[in-house]
């Protein structure tokens, strides 16, 4: 009723090409990202912004870095846990060495060191594909996880072997570190979800987005096209690594706060990524945001929801039950809507446009 | 120069001058070779017959495991405890066969691989549901496994062999020579690789797809319920042992997706790779490199046959 296009007529091609084509859309854009940077931080709770909004932004970064590997290029990785571990890390090490430059500075440069070692792992993606590959990604995984507990250098050398967050400021209010609100972390998360989003929106929706969907149809009618596939890749793994490194940097230092590395990035963390892309939608950029929210909240629910309703569930028995949901989830999606949430959703809008018709 | 010496020749002066310790690091690697290569045999069973890359195989053996040593702390009997675990694994097959399989017949490889993420998950949501999360002692007496090593004098020194680890390298073979007998010389095995062959002229002369699916998971069980064995009376019967399956991804690696004899190949070469490895070149870095040899070593050989030691060559068409 609401959701309709007719009356808007576009005029030129880059009107007909815009992301969000229908004034619906943006106006509905608009109020989530007020509704984010507004009424969540003025209304929400200390708890609801931890536990629920941080997390779930944090995974959004590293779903939308996995996915543009997986959706995009078609080139299975499993090694998501790794690289946002090593943006981490370089994060690190960066605001340990240069404490003046801003936090946020770093947090976003930290991809760029994330993304020269996902594209050293991403050099065999030329020679095997598929599951073959998987497991290639695999190797990165274990390695990497390896270097963060050997490697003493990457955490400067600490007793402890975890990453210990320093507090940094931005115009003089804590971001990071013990005296950091959760709402203040959780507006600078915010910032860098949404700029992170629109770029990626942009590359994606242009020439080097159109040249991994080629890869992933069909990587040797894509070579024929003319699309140079070894850059292609590279290039593919880079992005998506840049973006899981910043990830991993913003798990640290805005939603951890620190802690140990192999806890926080192992492989467990990259099959976790890998269900929220599934789940979300692969190929789809606000499939990252459905499947990261339904993943984030499923555990959280489980945990906090059901006791309030007279349910008492022990915390291993929560767990438990996690897994059984998440699995049969994923399942329950791919037989149903191989495409995800993200599908689904494409659907309703469809529905929404033509009714109370049918076509 | 001295970095230099240490990688290329020290290691191998170490081994000349302690050969019983060499053959106590081989002997070792082979038998964990042996076990990464029986989980690797699951996944070649199935990726075979139905081309879905199972990546429920190692949870597969933690889960038969538990329930075989969950049944007999509930007072179950060892021998009918076997058997109901095995009752267990087909009726599992059938169930994944119904509800994942079937549904998602002709749907893209990846989905399918996904769907047995998701299988992993629930099959430990249940397990840990059901058994509890803790790790368990494997029933190894009751089975009549034995238990206990020999110590054998040889080259100046003693080597110290598992009871526990000879039988597990003897049932391997046996089992393994069976699975051959299996599929060479029974109806149902040629059924298998007609399947295996095409899936299309196996339907055109009469074999059912999703009874040789339902089959053909139970085998991939029954592979499952003897390596959990096997490896539960190495350490324990827990979750852990997860991990430890993921090795046997670089093990398919090596050996190609659909070769039987590359899954048990495969498995030695990764099994005696890593532990030489770690033994002898682990100390230059700090050690435990155990964890990610195997997957260097499998990305060694795939850069030079992508396919595999013994798979099929991949040919692409447009």
């Amino acid at each position: 009723m609401f959701y309709r296009e007719a009356g808007q007529y576009k005029k030129t091609y880059s009107a007909d090409m815009a992301v969000f084509p229908i004034l619906q859309d943006r106006i509905g854009i608009g109020l989530i990202l007020a509704t984010a940077a507004i009424i969540i931080p003025i209304f929400g709770s200390n708890f609801f912004i931890s536990t629920v909004m941080i997390p779930f932004l944090v995974f959004s970064l590293a779903a939308m870095g996995l996915n543009i590997v997986t959706g995009y290029t078609g080139l299975i990785s499993l090694g998501t846990g790794a690289f946002m571990g090593v943006g981490a890390f370089a994060c690190y090490k960066l605001t340990t060495y240069f404490p003046d430059v801003n936090i946020i500075i770093w947090i976003l440069v930290s991809g760029v060191f994330s993304a020269a070692i996902g594209a050293l792992f991403g050099l065999p993606s030329l020679r095997i594909k598929g599951f073959y590959l998987a497991v290639a990604t695999l190797a990165a995984q274990f390695f990497l996880e390896w270097c963060f507990v050997r490697v003493p250098w990457l955490f400067n050398y600490n007793a402890s072997g975890a990453i210990e967050v320093p507090q940094r400021t931005l115009f003089g209010v804590a971001i990071t570190g013990a005296n950091a609100t959760p709402t203040t972390r959780y507006l600078v998360l915010l910032g860098i979800v949404v700029l992170m989003t629109w770029v990626a929106s942009n590359i994606l929706h242009g020439r080097i987005g159109r040249t991994f969907m080629a890869v992933r149809d069909m990587d040797i009618a894509a070579e024929l096209m003319g699309i140079r596939l070894l850059p292609a890749k590279l290039t593919a793994f880079a992005m998506s690594s840049f973006y899981c490194g910043v990830a991993g940097a913003c798990m640290m230092f805005l939603w951890y706060g620190g802690g140990e590395a192999s806890d926080a990035f192992n492989i467990n963390q990259s099959f976790n990524i890998l269900f929220m892309v599934i789940i979300g939608g692969l190929g789809s950029l606000i499939g990252c945001f459905f499947g990261a929210a339904l993943l984030n909240i499923v555990p959280i629910i489980l945990k906090f929801g059901l006791p309030a309703i007279g349910l008492p569930l022990a915390g291993a028995t929560a767990e438990h039950i996690n897994h059984l949901f998440v699995g049969s989830l994923i399942i329950f999606f791919l037989i149903v809507e191989p495409h995800g949430l993200a599908r689904l959703w494409q659907i309703t809008k469809q529905k929404l446009r033509t009714w109370p018709f049918p076509y | 120069m001295d970095l230099l010496f240490k990688i290329f020749i020290d290691p191998f002066l170490q081994m000349g001058a302690m050969p019983d310790l060499l053959v106590q690091t081989l002997w070792e690697g082979l038998v964990s070779g042996v076990l990464y290569a029986l989980i690797a045999l699951g996944f070649v069973l199935i990726f075979k017959a139905s081309g879905v890359f199972n990546f429920a195989q190692g949870i597969m053996v933690v889960f038969a495991g538990l329930t075989l040593v969950g049944l007999h702390e509930k007072g179950v009997p060892a021998w009918l405890a076997v058997l109901l675990t095995l009752g267990v694994m087909l009726a599992l097959a059938v169930a994944v066969e119904r509800v994942v399989l079937r549904p998602l017949v002709n749907q893209p490889d990846i989905i399918l691989f996904m769907a047995t993420f998701g299988l992993t998950y629930v099959l430990i949501g249940i397990g840990e549901f059901i058994f509890g999360g803790e790790p368990k002692q494997m029933i190894t007496e009751e089975l009549g496994l034995p238990r206990g090593a020999i110590d054998v004098a040889m080259l100046g020194g003693r080597v110290t062999f598992q009871k526990i680890d000879i039988a597990a390298a003897v049932i391997a073979s046996i089992m393994i020579a069976a699975l051959a007998v299996f599929f060479q010389y029974t109806r149902i095995g040629r059924a298998l690789r007609a399947v295996a062959d095409s899936h299309k002229a196996a339907l055109s002369v009469g074999i059912s797809l999703n009874q040789i699916w339902a089959i053909v998971w139970f085998a991939a069980g029954i592979v499952a319920l003897i390596t959990g064995i096997m490896w539960g009376a190495r350490s324990d019967v827990s979750f852990a042992l997860q991990t430890i399956a993921l090795k046997a991804l670089p093990v398919l690696i090596l050996g190609g997706f659909t070769s039987i004899p590359g899954a048990i190949v495969g498995g030695l070469i990764i099994g005696i790779g890593e532990k030489l490895a770690e033994f002898y070149w682990g100390p230059l870095v700090g050690g435990g490199i155990e964890n990610w040899i195997a997957y260097v070593i499998a990305l060694g050989f795939l850069m030079v046959r992508p396919q595999g030691l013994f798979g099929d060559k991949i040919i692409e068409r447009i």
